[in-house]
């Protein structure tokens, strides 16, 4: 029962779950081992451990990953959090925590060897403050539930990632969210103040202030986006913003990609920052029309939503600026919303571009690279092109003002070499936005699931660097391992790899 | 990134590295006086100048470090874009790196956003001389841990920045300043309720008795708000001068502050939350960020102005004058360990800057 376990070996912060499976006995041996010690910090209902209870924790939402943890711990309290933390670290436990599982890069996905922490349990709203327009909330609060709360005083939370009904604060932090109307409103971090949380150690630690600044480097800035690597969240303090009197959102149709990408970049250059600058390509408006029956132009190459927000005269003349850039770039067809149910509509599609997807594949994997949005024409015509070469179905949606795209290739994870060729069809559109200028994750962060991709992106030093940043955090690799930074084996397996098979795209450009 | 004043910083970082010597990171030196002393060999970052790439339709700018402030800004200016954060300029020789280094913005911080908000990407010379590249020259990007943005207000502790990609915005059509005689209590609230109203408020300075408010914005909503709001307009060459003296610090408060400083006071910037009530400090104070920042020029022992900072859930910094090695609030236990876990992994050498940001770091 009590078997000598190596947690050095066991808990080797490089190692990537779930790569080999470890060895049974030593498995269930460390499973008692941790049960028992966390049994002395917890009530039992709070913690999990037989398999029909812990399975419904093996994935977040990218479910194509995934591990059964030793344990599922869910504290009610933070000293309990910092209890498990503490009890963990001891004896060289993993610890991935969990909010709502609504991850899309496999960022809460279980270590095999170690606990999942769900804060399911700290949803509470603290405290509202419509004077100081902040809002002390737990971690586990859902994104949308902050700005109903709010909207009683006319203010709201901006961040509004598409997941906003299911997505907690503290997911949101972990991942920096963004959402469609962040070019104008900011991402994840530009609207907390104050991350509160714990160190791996179990020592309860404040990010940031409700000042504007903090004394010292600017950790706050570091921890958000940092994927539940460097400190374990449990309360947040967000900025909340005056809704805008008015929104009306503009339905464009072109009949050439290029002619929608580049009317993107003009209404920019015009000056004009919209509240949201949306595309959806022919194939996606499809399949959303299909399911909303909103009325999308069915013949445009691609549809453009762009968006202007503000006090009714402010509006007028921002629509009336953008519908003549829109014209002037080539528009077949514009639509003004004229009421806020029809601004909903035009929406209602966008919103539901993944669901739509779901109903007319199987499977679908959805990718989140950036590029500059000069590049948008050029990575659509790319994807085009790596439709046929990889024989799988792509629909495209984009935060085209931020030029993070979202194509979701079609797959059946059935076949195996249908989900193989999705995998590389994904790497493919991920290098090829590193080699665009871009970066391989907008917003959905790296998780297990763009590790690779990293190594393209970042060279060794970069990632060594990166990898110092954890430890200064983390000295122990408890948080989160083997996630965000691909080991430098783990690159040169998938440089051989990559060479042999002679996938590189645009072999002639530089790659740092 | 490759020639000849990159390859001679990172010569002399290597060297610096062999011998264990410090460096003290130099760019125009306007900001010298702020932080803790200089020690060290300059490292002068000004070889390293040039706007790498501009493109007005993509938001981004990628400058190098040793690069003029003015001449960015000037750039920015013919394309109709700007810094929105208004960076204070101490003098005609600020760099984009000190910039970036110091990480102060002006007046517009409350409603725009500071230096962290705009950093897109940097590339660093860390202690060990390598060239690292972190974020990059999109607005959206998640990949791996956010470097750059911790990069601004490091005060060049963990490297030397030869690089900086910013977000930038087009000037507001329209902007009107509007002025209120009012008391620090009455000002205070007024301007947090006008903060939880959709008002074009883009930045506020109360002194003695008189708020003054810029509103900038579409020309629609800037009128619609000066005439809600009332107040004394001022006119706009007046409010231009008055803007840009606060922002670089050459005002009559200021003027003020840096004689006091002279003789021997401390000009305290206190980083309080806006709601904070007005502080009773012996001293003159002027509030900027909807009252999110005070200034304090004082006499008054360091611990007065600290306690009191940290009453209201903020922290003080002697801006000007003060204790060589005291000018940041002291950090929590694990915060310090954190910097000192950083410092560890960038510069390995303590080589860079040590004591600006903290005595040890």
């Amino acid at each position: 029962m009590n078997a000598p376990v190596d947690p050095a070996v066991l808990a080797d912060p490089h190692r990537q779950p779930a790569t080999a499976a470890p060895d049974p006995a030593a498995r269930a041996a460390r499973q008692a081992q941790v049960v028992a010690a966390l049994r002395g910090v917890l009530p039992s209902h709070a913690l999990l451990h037989h398999r029909e209870d812990t399975v419904p924790y093996e994935c977040d939402g990218l479910t194509a990953y995934r591990a059964l943890p030793l344990a599922v711990a869910l504290p009610e309290t933070e000293a309990q959090v910092a209890a498990v933390l503490k009890a963990c670290h001891a004896i060289g436990v993993p610890v991935v925590a969990r909010g709502a599982g609504t991850g899309l890069s496999g960022g809460a996905m279980p270590h095999d060897m170690g606990l999942v922490l769900s804060l399911a349990k700290f949803n509470k709203i603290v405290k509202l403050d419509p004077f100081s327009r902040t809002a002390v909330v737990q971690c586990g609060v859902r994104n949308l539930a902050i700005s109903e709360a709010a909207a009683p005083h006319g203010l709201y939370y901006a961040p509004d990632p598409s997941s906003q009904i299911a997505c907690t604060i503290g997911g949101n932090v972990a991942e920096n969210s963004g959402g469609v109307h962040c070019l104008k409103y900011g991402l994840t971090v530009h609207n907390v103040l104050r991350v509160r949380g714990f160190t791996a150690e179990g020592e309860p630690v404040e990010f940031g202030s409700e000042a504007l600044d903090a004394a010292g480097l600017d950790l706050l800035a570091v921890v958000i986006g940092s994927e539940g690597m460097l400190a374990v969240t449990t309360e947040v303090t967000v900025k909340l913003t005056p809704k805008p009197q008015l929104a009306r959102c503009i339905m464009a149709s072109f009949g050439d990609i290029r002619d929608a990408g580049n009317a993107v970049a003009a209404v920019i250059a015009a000056g004009i920052i919209p509240a949201g600058l949306e595309m959806m390509d022919k194939p996606m408006t499809a399949a959303v029309e299909d399911f909303v029956h909103a009325g999308y132009d069915l013949d445009a190459a691609a549809i453009l939503l762009c968006e202007s927000d503000g006090t009714p005269e402010e509006v007028e003349e921002e629509i009336g600026r953008m519908l003549a850039v829109l014209e002037g770039c080539g528009a077949t067809r514009l639509q003004v919303s004229e009421t806020e149910a029809q601004r909903l509509k035009f929406w209602s599609g966008r919103k539901n571009a993944f669901p739509a997807s779901g109903r007319i594949s199987p499977d679908y994997m959805c990718m989140d690279s950036t590029i500059p949005r000069k590049r948008l024409a050029d990575i659509l015509i790319a994807i085009a092109e790596m439709e046929k070469k990889y024989d799988l179905r792509c629909c495209n949606v984009f935060h085209a003002g931020d030029g993070n795209l979202h194509p979701l290739i079609l797959f059946d994870a059935n076949d195996p070499d249908q989900l193989h060729r999705c995998e590389l069809f994904g790497a493919d559109i991920l290098e090829t936005s590193v080699a665009l200028g871009g970066t391989v994750t907008g917003e959905h962060g790296v998780g297990v699931e763009k590790l690779s991709s990293m190594c393209v992106q970042f060279s060794p030093a970069e990632r060594e660097q990166m990898f110092g940043v954890k430890r200064a955090f983390d000295a122990a690799g408890t948080l989160n391992p083997g996630k965000v930074i691909p080991t430098l084996h783990r690159c040169a397996e998938y440089g051989r790899m990559h060479v042999k098979k002679g996938l590189l795209p645009f072999p002639e450009l530089e790659r740092f | 990134m490759a020639d000849v004043a990159l390859d001679s910083l990172i010569d002399r970082v290597r060297a610096a590295r062999a011998d264990k010597t410090p460096l003290a990171i130099t760019g125009g030196g306007t900001k010298a006086f702020y932080g803790g002393p200089v020690r060290g060999t300059p490292l002068d970052v000004r070889p390293l100048a040039g706007i790498s790439s501009y493109e007005p339709s993509e938001l981004v700018v990628t400058v190098r470090a040793g690069t003029p402030l003015a001449t960015l800004e000037a750039a920015l200016a013919e394309q109709g874009q700007c810094l929105p954060f208004e960076p204070p300029r101490f003098g005609a020789a600020s760099t984009v790196g000190g910039m970036v280094a110091a990480g102060l913005a002006g007046p517009a911080r409350a409603a725009v956003g500071g230096v962290r908000d705009y950093v897109l990407g940097a590339t660093l010379l860390n202690g060990k001389a390598e060239i690292l590249s972190f974020g990059g020259q999109v607005m959206k990007n998640v990949a791996g841990y956010d470097v750059s943005r911790l990069l601004a207000g490091s005060l060049g502790v963990l490297g030397v920045l030869c690089e900086v990609s910013l977000k930038v915005l087009p000037v507001p059509v329209a902007s009107a300043t509007l002025r209120f005689e009012l008391d620090q209590a009455a000002a205070l609230k007024q301007l947090n309720t006008w903060g939880g109203q959709p008002l074009p408020v883009n930045a506020s300075a109360w002194w003695d008795g008189m708020l003054v408010l810029r509103l900038s914005g579409a020309a629609a909503a800037v009128q619609s708000a000066r005439r809600r709001l009332g107040g004394e307009p001022v006119d706009d060459a007046l409010a231009a001068g008055f803007w840009q003296g606060l922002r670089d610090q050459t005002d009559e408060f200021f003027i003020g502050a840096h004689k006091a400083v002279e003789a021997g006071a401390t000009l305290w910037r206190l980083s309080v939350p806006q709601t904070a009530p007005a502080l009773a400090l012996p001293g003159e104070q002027l509030l900027e960020w909807g009252g999110g920042q005070r200034w304090v020029v004082t006499t008054a022992a360091a611990a007065t102005l600290r306690e009191a900072a940290t009453r209201v859930g903020g922290h003080a910094s002697a801006f000007r004058g003060g204790a060589a090695d005291d000018a940041f609030a002291p950090l929590a236990a694990p915060l310090l360990r954190i910097h000192q876990g950083l410092k560890d992994a960038f510069d390995p050498d303590r080589i860079f800057n040590p004591g600006r940001l903290y005595p040890g770091l």
